[in-house]
């Protein structure tokens, strides 16, 4: 089971925002679907595999890429080039 | 030859988030071709939304690979389709731009993800459409509106400008109205791309052949059990019943990993949309971020706003899943089952050739019927094994319950998309 706090505490981490009024229903639908994924306590065994896919690298080259103004276009604020992004001090 | 075609649908379906009233096309396998893109998939030049409100705005500057492929094949892309937000959901009632109708009954959803492709092939708007399969988004919206939908091996089609959700689980894939317009289409989409590091060098260039003689078919329990319709199920066992007719075998079979390869695909699609998409921030795209906030305040506001509630619901249980203490239980249990779930499959692959069953477990339903989340995950039951062990899986339409289409599916091998085209092909040649 988790809590309203617990639910809270995810939001954080997820950068979600959510607000006051949706942590009753956040959180008790979180709870049924936990309680469903709960099935997976009855998977057998604790077995690593591996996979036949393999990393895809290449020589360390600059190739052809988008033009600046491309790269910016889409974003909502900008300065000199650059994109402009919120403080994080 | 190359020209243009001009698109003005009456899309009363809203299948529609984006058109192209005029839409060039070069010369090419496909030149002239009506071909209707789901909006997740990178299209130079045109707004692509992935029906969120996040992604309002957005021009992509560059073509996802199976869509600079379409255009090199002179595809005429006539629009952006209209789905679930980021592909989560079953309906596409999560659209942030309101929901597509099923043109078979406008009082039902068409399925979703990939709804609005569905639809517009379903209505005739357009020949074929592209969409997406993570839990089945193209084969649970091909049964609804009675089209056919491919969800290829893992790998087969690039996913390069796909804009991700579930990349370990998601295809790109071919819809129509008949098998040989989705063979086709495939054999423009499929083949090697060094930009997508899962791609594999498996080009398709396959005719489908209706010979099913000899042929061995799994028909396993589960597909036929509890929570399955009676009237789906009846159905779906004539068409198996046709295939039989035309000299294919049946041969009972067991997926016990079915059990828990549900709650292992939710655990494993919300795990991986909590890392894809903390991209949307509102700084490189979308909505502006307050660049005056602190980061974690301006990120909240943007992405409270912009997501629409599953996908903030998926992105929490994603993070709650991954969190320190919880990663053992959830995560790292999911891809036990996940194995499982290709042993169960390799298993019987080692007997049969392909395996049969619904690809829905009911028809489709009315509008708002499954405003339950967990009830709208219960849905996907049939359709996300294929995902998980990376197989390709077909929906053709087989008949109608209820006066609703019904979708007949086939799995097979990893890579031997060709032969569940075939099988869908033949049991279309006999019907028609």
């Amino acid at each position: 089971m988790v809590s309203e706090k617990d639910v809270q505490h995810i939001a954080e981490l997820a950068d979600i925002g959510i607000i006051p009024e949706e942590l009753g229903t956040f959180t008790h639908q979180f709870n049924a679907i936990l309680e469903y994924f709960d099935t997976l306590d009855r998977v057998p065994g604790d077995t690593t595999f591996t996979r036949d896919l393999y990393n895809v690298l290449r020589e360390d080259v600059v190739e052809p890429s988008l033009p600046h103004e491309e790269v910016l276009r889409n974003a909502s604020a900008k300065e000199d080039g650059f994109i402009k992004a919120p403080r994080v001090m | 030859m190359a020209g243009q075609i001009t698109f003005e649908p009456d899309d009363r379906y809203n299948a529609f988030l984006a058109t192209c009233k005029t839409a060039t096309h070069g010369s090419g396998k496909l030149a002239g071709v009506a071909v209707a893109v789901k909006d997740n998939i990178s299209t130079q030049g045109i707004e692509t939304t992935c029906a969120s409100k996040i992604l309002k705005g957005y021009i992509p500057p560059y073509d996802a690979h199976a869509v600079g492929l379409l255009r090199a094949s002179g595809a005429a892309i006539v629009g952006k389709t209209n789905m679930d937000e980021f592909g989560m959901g079953t309906t596409t009632e999560n659209s942030a731009f309101g929901p597509t109708l099923n043109p078979c009954d406008t009082g039902r959803v068409p399925g979703g993800s990939s709804g609005g492709s569905a639809a517009a092939v379903a209505a005739g708007m357009a020949r074929m459409a592209l969409g997406t399969d993570t839990g089945g988004s193209i084969r649970c919206p091909a049964a609804f509106c009675g089209i056919v939908g491919l969800k290829p091996s893992y790998g087969r089609v690039s996913r390069y400008g796909l804009i991700a959700y579930s990349n370990s689980l998601e295809q790109i894939g071919p819809m129509a109205k008949t098998v040989k317009d989705v063979s086709d289409l495939m054999g423009v989409i499929a083949g090697y791309d060094r930009h997508d590091s899962t791609s594999r060098d498996k080009p398709y260039a396959h005719t489908p052949s209706a010979d099913v003689k000899g042929l061995r078919i799994g028909i396993p329990q589960e597909y036929f059990g509890a929570g399955v319709d009676a009237g789906v199920a009846s159905v779906v066992k004539s068409a198996i019943g046709k295939l039989e007719e035309l000299g294919a075998t049946t041969v009972p079979c067991s997926i016990p990993s079915m059990e828990y390869a549900l709650a292992a695909y939710y655990v494993t699609c919300t795990c991986e949309a909590s890392s894809n998409l903390a991209r949307f921030d509102g700084v490189r795209y979308g909505p502006a971020a307050d660049t005056k906030k602190s980061w974690h305040d301006a990120y909240q506001e943007v992405r409270r706003d912009g997501f629409g509630p599953e996908v903030r619901r998926r992105i929490m249980l994603g993070t709650f899943a991954l969190s320190s203490g919880y990663y053992g239980k959830y995560y790292a249990k999911a891809q036990i089952a996940r194995e499982n779930v290709r042993n169960d499959f390799n298993r019987i692959f080692a007997d049969v050739d392909v395996i049969a069953g619904p690809t829905m477990p009911t028809i489709a339903f009315k509008l708002k019927e499954k405003s339950d989340p967990l009830s709208m995950y219960l849905a996907d039951i049939l359709t996300v094994p294929a995902n998980l062990a990376g197989i390709p899986a077909i929906s053709v339409p087989c008949g109608k319950s209820e006066g609703m289409p019904v979708g007949l599916q086939i799995m097979g091998r990893t890579f031997e998309d060709e032969r569940v085209i075939d099988v869908a092909y033949a049991y279309e040649q006999a019907v028609n």
